[in-house]
């Protein structure tokens, strides 16, 4: 497997031209986990990109993006194959007795089966970047049959065979810690925690973003999001929201952020009511001359 | 690639720190040090920075484990005798756990050892003269007696009996419907594949059909038991009622507060309850500090309504409601709650007194966010508390 970089520098810049611009304990994680062939567990509060990275290294390797989305009941007929019933119920309606007693086993044929995101990286290999995404809402059930396709990247299906990657996808796991996950599963995986980025960073990230958001907006807004996550909000923002925020204070022709335009907008950063309501309590700090 | 580095030196001071983690309490198997030989071999160099993302992004997998981390790291890499330009100034801080106070673990145990004293209970003045009175309880079966008393009044072998005769409470919890399915005979949820699989007896004719219902698991159980002074009799009959639901498998959290949260799942966790309550006495700092209800309770919600069961959790709640902080704070706090868990009960031993009106500032604001308001002071009302969490 050819990786378009030789070092975490070289990575760390090639992510910027994509957009990303990764710390360095990210940009280490993930060198590591693509040269040593391991999932990479990313936690971190609520959008801080832990699902962009994914979308970025496909982007970025050329790779296909494989999505598998987590919820609550998901099981394996859901996250690796299930037969098309439906579709075989015609064909067996279609069959006349003599034929059904002979060809009962072309119902399982290839034509019959639903490809599933797991299914789907196991047969691309190498070629697709795999990305679990909040883990933690499905139950633990599921979090093992993951680890068993994580350790193997293969599957037997008794109809058909075994199917096997011989080069196993980059995979990036997420989750939101609404429960802790198992400690099989983290030792497959490296682990890194994404924390909020410090405020040039952040900044930066904005700019790269939303390149038509002004330096001098950029930075308003970057400052009174640091300074909201100093208030003690139930729900924290995000890099997520601080985009969100700025992208819409442009499009509303913003140069600056002045407090009239904050009051306006706050709802695409603060999200909880209580939480608007302590904002308003702390306006003049929150959005003061920085 | 491990074996690269297994040939040459660096092996063993990379193994020594995987030691050094694990000598610390973190969780650092021999897997993961093999990971992290490995990615310092991906990584090629060994600047400062390579090995302290390459030994946390392969050793460390919770961010708890974080700064332990760091600590631990720092001190390895000195270790290592790469000279770093630059002093770091150590400040002399006490180790973790330590009391900022005088008395120090002993002074600990002996907080313990008060609050055991107050189990045996209360004034021995106002016992009642042996007479007339010893001689109707006699008649009266003792163990209604005991179901009657109040936990604070009991002596250490009535304590011994009650503890037992809690563990031996039915525990009930409601259920809560999941979005799993599993074949059932008379579910709702028509199963194609099974009918399919079924049909191929009968040469694809489906007479037989198959159908899955919602599979449903027990409610989580949170206890928050306050563990200042006058309460610790109450909570610690909590406790057992804890350890019961516990032994029968079920999903239980137990969290302490007196002046600051503390999380005692764990510790209850081992097989013997009276070692269990003896390691939280040395846990929880606060057995005699006030309360503050409030912060406790901002505490749970913000580091543990994402993590812990409280989402759909029946939560109970021990507490005289004596809030020092800010009654304002303690209503919201209550309503958050109320909106996160399935149902929230209020164990106030107080409640107990015929004359008790829930007149205390904090009690009087938490009380709009409570299901069910409960005494819980003696064994019949915590029976009460039983069947009231099936409800």
């Amino acid at each position: 497997m050819e990786l378009p970089f030789s070092d975490v520098d070289s990575l760390q810049g090639l992510l910027g031209e994509h957009a990303y611009l990764a710390d360095r304990g990210l940009a280490t994680a993930i060198y590591l986990s693509l040269s040593l062939d391991k999932p990479l567990l990313l936690e971190g509060e609520a959008g801080v990109g832990k699902t962009e990275v994914a979308k970025v290294l496909s982007e970025m390797l050329g790779r296909r993006l494989i999505r598998l989305q987590c919820y609550e009941g998901i099981d394996a007929s859901q996250a690796l194959y299930e037969w098309n019933y439906s579709r075989q119920l015609i064909a067996v309606r279609a069959m006349d007795a003599a034929e059904a007693e002979t060809h009962v086993e072309d119902l399982f044929g290839p034509e019959f089966l639903v490809e599933r995101p797991l299914l789907a990286a196991i047969r691309a290999g190498d070629k697709a970047v795999l990305l679990v995404d909040e883990l933690d809402r499905a139950d633990d059930e599921f979090e093992a049959f993951l680890l068993e396709i994580l350790s193997e990247f293969a599957v037997s299906i008794p109809e058909i065979g075994r199917v096997a990657a011989e080069t196993p996808p980059a995979v990036i796991v997420t989750s939101n810690r609404t429960r802790e996950l198992h400690d099989a599963l983290k030792r497959r995986c490296l682990y890194h925690w994404i924390d909020h980025p410090d405020l040039d960073r952040e900044v930066a990230v904005v700019r790269a973003r939303s390149p038509h958001v002004s330096e001098a907006l950029a930075r308003d807004v970057a400052l009174a999001v640091a300074r909201l996550r100093e208030l003690d909000l139930a729900k924290l923002p995000g890099v997520a929201e601080t985009i969100d925020w700025a992208n819409a204070l442009a499009f509303l022709g913003a140069e600056r952020l002045d407090p009239a335009l904050a009051v306006d907008t706050l709802g695409t950063v603060v999200k909880d009511h209580e939480d608007q309501e302590l904002v308003a309590a702390h306006f003049s700090e929150v959005v003061g001359d920085g | 690639m491990a074996s690269q580095a297994a040939d040459g030196g660096p092996l063993p001071p990379l193994v020594a720190f995987g030691r050094e983690l694990r000598s610390r309490g973190l969780l650092v198997g021999t897997g993961r040090i093999l990971t992290f030989a490995d990615a310092v071999a991906a990584l090629g160099l060994v600047d400062r920075d390579s090995l302290y993302w390459a030994g946390r992004v392969s050793m460390i997998g919770r961010r708890e484990d974080l700064e332990a981390y760091d600590e631990a790291f720092d001190a390895w890499y000195r270790s290592l005798g790469v000279g770093e330009p630059e002093l770091t100034i150590e400040l002399q801080l006490p180790p973790p756990g330590e009391q900022p106070q005088e008395g120090s673990q002993d002074g600990l145990e002996v907080t313990a050892g008060l609050t055991a004293a107050s189990w045996r209970g209360a004034d021995e003045d106002e016992e009642p003269e042996p007479g007339d009175e010893a001689a109707l309880r006699i008649v009266a079966s003792a163990a209604e007696v005991l179901r009657s008393k109040s936990f604070a009044d009991l002596s250490e072998e009535e304590r011994a009996r009650v503890a037992r005769m809690i563990r031996e409470l039915t525990l009930r919890v409601p259920r809560e419907r999941t979005r799993r399915t599993h074949p059932h005979p008379k579910g709702a949820v028509f199963d194609v594949r099974r009918t399919l699989r079924r049909s191929l007896r009968t040469r694809g004719e489906p007479f037989e059909r198959a159908w899955r219902s919602r599979r449903s698991r027990l409610r989580p159980l949170v206890l928050i038991l306050d563990v200042s002074g006058s309460m610790a009799p109450y909570s610690r009959a909590l406790l057992q009622f804890a350890f019961a639901g516990m032994a029968a498998g079920r999903r239980v959290e137990v969290f302490c507060f007196g002046t600051r949260l503390t999380r005692v799942t764990r510790t209850l966790r081992t097989r013997d309850p009276d070692r269990a309550m003896h390691e939280i006495g040395r846990a929880v700092a606060d057995w005699e500090g006030g309360t503050r209800i409030g912060e406790s309770l901002k505490t749970l919600l913000d580091g543990w309504s994402q993590r812990a069961a409280l989402r759909g959790a029946v939560v109970v709640l021990c507490s005289d409601g004596l809030e020092r902080g800010d009654p304002d704070l303690l209503r919201a706090q209550m309503a958050r709650l109320r909106r996160l868990a399935h149902r929230v009960i209020w164990a106030n031993p107080l409640k107990g007194s015929p004359r008790y009106e829930p007149l205390a500032r904090g009690m009087a604001a938490a009380l709009p966010s409570v299901d069910v308001f409960l005494s819980g002071h003696n064994l019949e009302s915590l029976e009460h508390l039983g069947r009231v969490l099936g409800g």
